[in-house]
This record gives structure tokens, sequence and C-alpha cells, in this order.
């Protein structure tokens, strides 16, 4: 029963960070049919932000305050994500709109680039982002169940963040532009939308999500030029099992993805186990081959 | 006068295809040991992009997972050598992960035209399976690229755990012999060379014939309208079946042959940036064109060994910017370009009939937009 409760905790933790870099992923795609490969990427932008907010503040900042800098560090994180991801769509990715094959390869080789200059920049080397002490520990709930304040910080900071990605899709004024341009863009841009306006800041607030993920990811443990490339490919399964522009989808497909992996890995081994969630997940798209929700649509193509 | 210019061209092909074969066959007579070796690998790996190319640059496939195909081709070859060279008792690495006896999927590996049989055969039902449940549902386009990815992480995790059976980490290696005949020794060199570049000319003509036949014509079909293609009578998930496992076939073939030269096979080696790699190469050659596979490769390839070796930081960083700069500004890849640079030049000489080819791929106009 303690094992079980455990495993279920961490299977929903490896699901809360999944769902912030999956998010990103499914409205570009929704939105732009872009696939961006190099959205793990800022999942590291994100971490190393996190880990320059701490060496930042504890240069500046007198030795008893050096837990300061952790709640800005999620800001920082989501602020130069956020910029980057401007930047890219700004440069690239509007070149390939509605070519999503071209656009996978293309990222792909932002990301390796983005990697490249992240080694030349802080090393090879994993370096680590100390949590601050009162993360430390857990909360007691029976015996032998001990949940780690870190990971619940990390739900916390998960339920947040879609608490404020479901207000601004659903109720601000620019969450409703850009359902418009997903749900028709020509129309969209007849009544006066600037979907180019609309492109560049949802792809932004996506790499910024996913920055705010890699800032979570620093609290699990020390991150590396290539820790975007581990989270990448299970994000793409989030988008694939859920469907493509959905919040709730994207929130179902990581649910799934993390809870299960976690459980097959603890049933069998951890290599055995991805080969269990993937065979699971080609038989979902059987039944279901769009996703859990994907937006009806009477479009051939 | 337009047959006698296709005439003409076809008798200009013909020499160019002689021309290239003569000039491979006799690359032992002119190349030093290392440089052979080194071509044998790239003539390998070509034959891996000819299938990618017919799967991605005429179906409009794109499959992220040929280093598993690739790799399970290896696979198989270096089971048969690392079993040759154990001479009956048990290969080291079982030895160390305490295993006593030799697994039962291992067996048939011990005869080498049964590990030539399944190092093609494995990859291709392995195709034929995803492919089964993956097109005849639909799924297709990005779907099924993240789905081939998805295959390359299990399949290494897999590798990489499973080491009592496969070598973990470190793969095969270590073998001596083929056919009771020692691999380092200079005959031996030249006639897996030449296996190498006959396996070259047998792919490349299958892909020409596949290509130029009724099917090739279904198959851009399929790529440029696969909801037309199925109006039209047709079944594309067949196609893009039968497809998907020639070129899984192709591939495992090709890591065959690139284990005998290479002399190990480890999971790096058919893991996420290996696969992604063989895709560069068919892109930066021109996809949907057969003989730009073959010059994507070796470009490529050359340019990695130049590069890499001294470089490896910029090495990275230009393989980032390759497949930006390709992918947006040179879709066509070299060929497309050569097309582009000799139509202008028709153009103006006012000779031939320069719109009889279009300059960019109909692929590349934004016709794949299907997601």
């Amino acid at each position: 029963m303690e094992m079980w409760i455990t495993q279920l905790f961490n299977g929903l933790s490896v699901s809360s960070i999944l769902l912030l870099i999956a998010l990103g992923l499914s409205v570009t795609f929704g939105l732009m049919g872009v696939i961006n490969m190099a959205h793990g990427e800022f999942t590291m932008i994100g971490s190393y932000a996190a880990y320059l907010t701490q060496n930042a503040s504890k240069a500046q900042l007198p030795e008893r305050m050096s837990d300061a800098y952790f709640p800005v560090a999620p800001a920082a994180s989501f602020l130069v994500a956020f910029a980057i991801g401007y930047l890219l769509e700004l440069l690239l990715i509007r070149h390939l709109y509605g070519r999503p094959l071209d656009s996978l390869l293309a990222t792909w080789g932002v990301g390796l680039v983005l990697q490249q200059i992240a080694r030349s920049i802080f090393g090879a080397p994993n370096v680590a982002v100390n949590s601050p002490s009162w993360l430390n520990g857990g909360l007691h709930v029976m015996e032998g169940v001990d949940l780690p304040y870190k990971r619940l910080f990390i739900l916390a900071l998960v339920a947040v963040c879609l608490a404020a990605m479901y207000v601004y899709i659903n109720r601000s004024h620019s969450g409703r532009r850009m359902r418009a341009v997903m749900q028709n863009r020509e129309m969209a841009a007849c009544l006066g939308i600037s979907t180019r306006r609309v492109d560049g800041m949802t792809f932004a607030i996506g790499s910024g999500i996913a920055g705010i993920a890699g800032c979570a990811l620093t609290l699990i443990g020390p991150i590396g030029p290539n820790i975007g490339t581990y989270y990448i490919v299970d994000a793409f399964m989030v988008v694939v099992l859920g469907g493509v522009g959905k919040l709730i989808g994207t929130v179902l497909g990581a649910l799934g993805i993390g809870v299960f992996n976690t459980m097959f890995e603890w049933w069998s081994t951890a290599s055995l186990g991805k080969v269990f969630v993937f065979l699971c997940i080609v038989a979902f798209l059987q039944w279901k081959p769009k996703g859990l929700f994907a937006v009806r649509t009477r479009q051939l193509d | 006068m337009r047959g006698l210019w296709s005439d003409r061209k076809r008798l200009w092909l013909l020499l160019g295809y002689a021309a290239a074969s003569a000039a491979l066959f006799a690359a032992p007579l002119y190349l030093s040991d290392f440089r052979l070796n080194l071509l044998a690998k790239f003539l390998a790996f070509a034959i891996v992009a000819l299938g990618l190319d017919l799967l991605w640059g005429y179906t409009g496939v794109l499959s992220l997972g040929h280093g598993v195909f690739f790799g399970l081709g290896a696979y198989a070859m270096g089971m048969h050598l690392k079993l040759a060279a154990s001479g009956g008792r048990l290969p080291d690495f079982m030895d160390w992960s305490g295993l006593t006896s030799l697994p039962w999927f291992w067996q048939p590996f011990k005869s080498f035209p049964a590990a030539v049989l399944l190092g093609i055969l494995i990859p291709s039902l392995l195709a034929l399976f995803l492919g089964f449940f993956t097109f005849r549902n639909r799924i297709k386009g990005v779907y099924f690229t993240i789905l081939t990815q998805a295959l390359v992480i299990i399949v290494t995790t897999l590798f990489v755990g499973q080491q009592a059976y496969t070598g973990g980490t470190n793969g095969l290696t270590g073998f001596t012999e083929l056919l009771g005949s020692p691999l380092r020794s200079d005959g031996m060199k030249s006639a897996l060379y030449l296996a190498t570049v006959i396996a070259l000319i047998a792919a490349y003509a299958l892909c020409r014939y596949l290509t130029t036949s009724r099917m090739g014509k279904v198959l851009r079909a399929i790529r440029d309208g696969e909801n037309r293609v199925r109006f039209l009578g047709y079944d594309p998930a067949t196609y893009q079946m039968a497809t998907f496992a020639v070129s899984g076939a192709l591939a495992g073939l090709a890591g065959m042959l690139f284990v005998l030269h290479v002399g190990i096979i480890s999971p790096s080696m058919m893991g996420i940036v290996p696969s992604i790699e063989m895709i560069l190469w068919v892109a930066i050659g021109g996809r949907g064109t057969l003989v730009g596979a073959l010059i994507g490769t070796l470009a490529l390839n050359y340019a990695k060994s130049g590069l890499s070796e001294a470089y490896p930081e910029i090495w990275t960083i230009f393989l980032g910017a390759l497949f930006i700069v390709v992918t947006v500004f040179l879709p066509g890849g070299i060929v497309g370009l050569i097309r582009k640079g000799a139509g202008s030049v028709r153009k103006k000489t006012g000779r031939g009939n320069a719109h009889h080819e279009p300059d960019v791929h109909p692929v590349l106009r934004g016709s794949n937009r299907s997601v």
C-alpha cells in the first residue's frame, strides 16, 4: 500500500513536469502546424536561467539570504525562455508554418545549436542548483509514506501555471484571439485579428512555460545541456495521446504517460517499462487515432 | 526533337552510371586501406539513405527511426561474428553477466546465411508491424514521425538495459573472423568493400525500379495528395507499409555491412542523433531523387570525418545550422540546386525544354501540408 501511494505520487510528479513541457508543444502545433523539436531546449534554457539567478543572488546578497533567489527563479526562467522563444518565432518559425515535417527538422537543428551553445558557456558537466533549505524534508502522510516538499512544490507550481493558462486561453482577450486563429485562421484574419502577433505571442508563451518546467527540474536534480532531450519525446507522446490544441487533452495525456511510465518501471525494469508504455500508446491509437480530444473539423487534409 | 533529347539524356545517364560504378569498383586500386575502409562505411550508409529517400522523398513519410532498423541489422551480423569469435564458448559479456548457456534467440545466428536473412527480415518485419498499426489507422505525418522517434528511444534503452543478452552500452565488438577467414586481412577487406558496392548497386537498381514503375507513381501520388489516391481506389496504407518494410530491410542490410567494416556496434550508433543524421543525408542531397541520396550521404560524411575530428564543437553547430539552412532555403538539396542551375543555363541558350522539369519538387511547394 505504501509503495502504491509513493509510486502514484512519483508518477504524478513526472506527469506534472511533462504537462508543462507538452502544453507549449500542443498549442504551437494546433495553432501553426509547427512541430518544435527545440522545445526541450527551452526547458534547458529555463534551468540555466534558474542557475544563473542563484549565482547572481549568491554574489550579491549576504549569506543568510541565500534562499532569496528562489521566488524569482521561475519568473526569470519564464522571461528568458519567453524572450528567446519570441526571437526564434520571429527569425525562423514563421517561415515554416503549415510544414510540420520541415519545421521538425529545422527546429531539431536549432535545438542542436542551442545545446552546443549551452555546452560552450556552462561546460558539458551537469551543474547543481541548491534548492532552498525550507524545501528539504517531506510531508509525513503515514507509516512509510513521505511526500517530499520539493515535489509537492512542483505540483503546486504546475497547478498555478495550468490555472493561469486556462484563464489566459478562455477568459482574456488575447486568449480569445488565439482560439479564433486556431479554429479558422483566414476568417480570424478577415475580422481584423493580427495573426502574426497572435502566433508570435503564443509561441513565446509556450516556450516560457517550458522554461518554468526547466526551473522545476532544478529542484529534482542537477542540470546539463542535454536535459531537454530526456523529456522532449515523452512530451510529444503526451501530445499524440491527448490530442492537439486542447488543454484537457494535454492534462490527461500527461497524467497517463507519467503514471503509466512510473508504474510499468516499478513492475518490471526501466527498459522494459518503456517498451510497455510504447505498446500501450500504439494500442490506444488504434482506438482513437487522433488522440483523446481532437478538435472536430470538416477539413479533409 | 523531344525524343532525340530524351535519347541523348538516357545515353548520358547510362554513361554516368557506368563511370560511377567503374570508379567504385576500381577504388581498391587507388585508395589507401584507411580511405577504402572509410568509403566502404559511407557506401553502406548510402544504402540506408536510398531506403529513406524511397520512404520520405517519394512517399512523403518521414521516419526518424531508421537508426533502429540499421542497428537491428548490425546486431544480427554482430551476433554472428561474436559467436564465431568466441568459438563455441559463451560470448565474454554473457559470462560476465552470469549467463550459463546461450539464450534461444542467439542460436540461429550461429549460421551465416541465417544471420544475413534475419538481419534483413527482422527490421522489415518490425517496420511492417509498426506500419500495420499506424498507416492502416491513417496515423500519418507528424504523428507517425514522433512514434518512430519513440521507437528509437525504447529500442536503445532496451538494448542498454538487457546487458546480459545484448552487451549493454558497450555493444558487440572483438570480432575476429568471417566464414573462417580473418576479418583484418587485406583480401577480406577488399572483398567486403566489393560486396558493399554490389549491394549498393543492387539497392539502387531496386529503388530505381520501384520509383519508375507504376508503384512509384502511386507513391508520389500518396505524397502529394493521399486522400485523392484513396478516392481513386488505391489503398495508400498498403503502399506505405510495403515501402516502409523495403526501407527497413535496406537499412538492415546497410547495418550488416557497416558492422563488417567497422567491427563494432553499440546502442549509441542506433540512437536519436544517428537516426536524424540519416535524414540530413537525404535532405542535403535532394529528397525525391535517388542520386541525391547518394551524393548527400557521401558529401556529409566526408565533411563530418574531416570536421568532427579536428573540431567536434564546430561540427555540432555546423550540423544544426545545416538542418536549418537546408529546410528553409534549400529544400531541393544539392540536386535541386544543380537542376536549377542547369535549367537557367538551358533557358539562356534556348536549348531543350526546361519547363518539363520543375526546378522545385512538388513535395517542397507546401503540398505536404496534411498533418
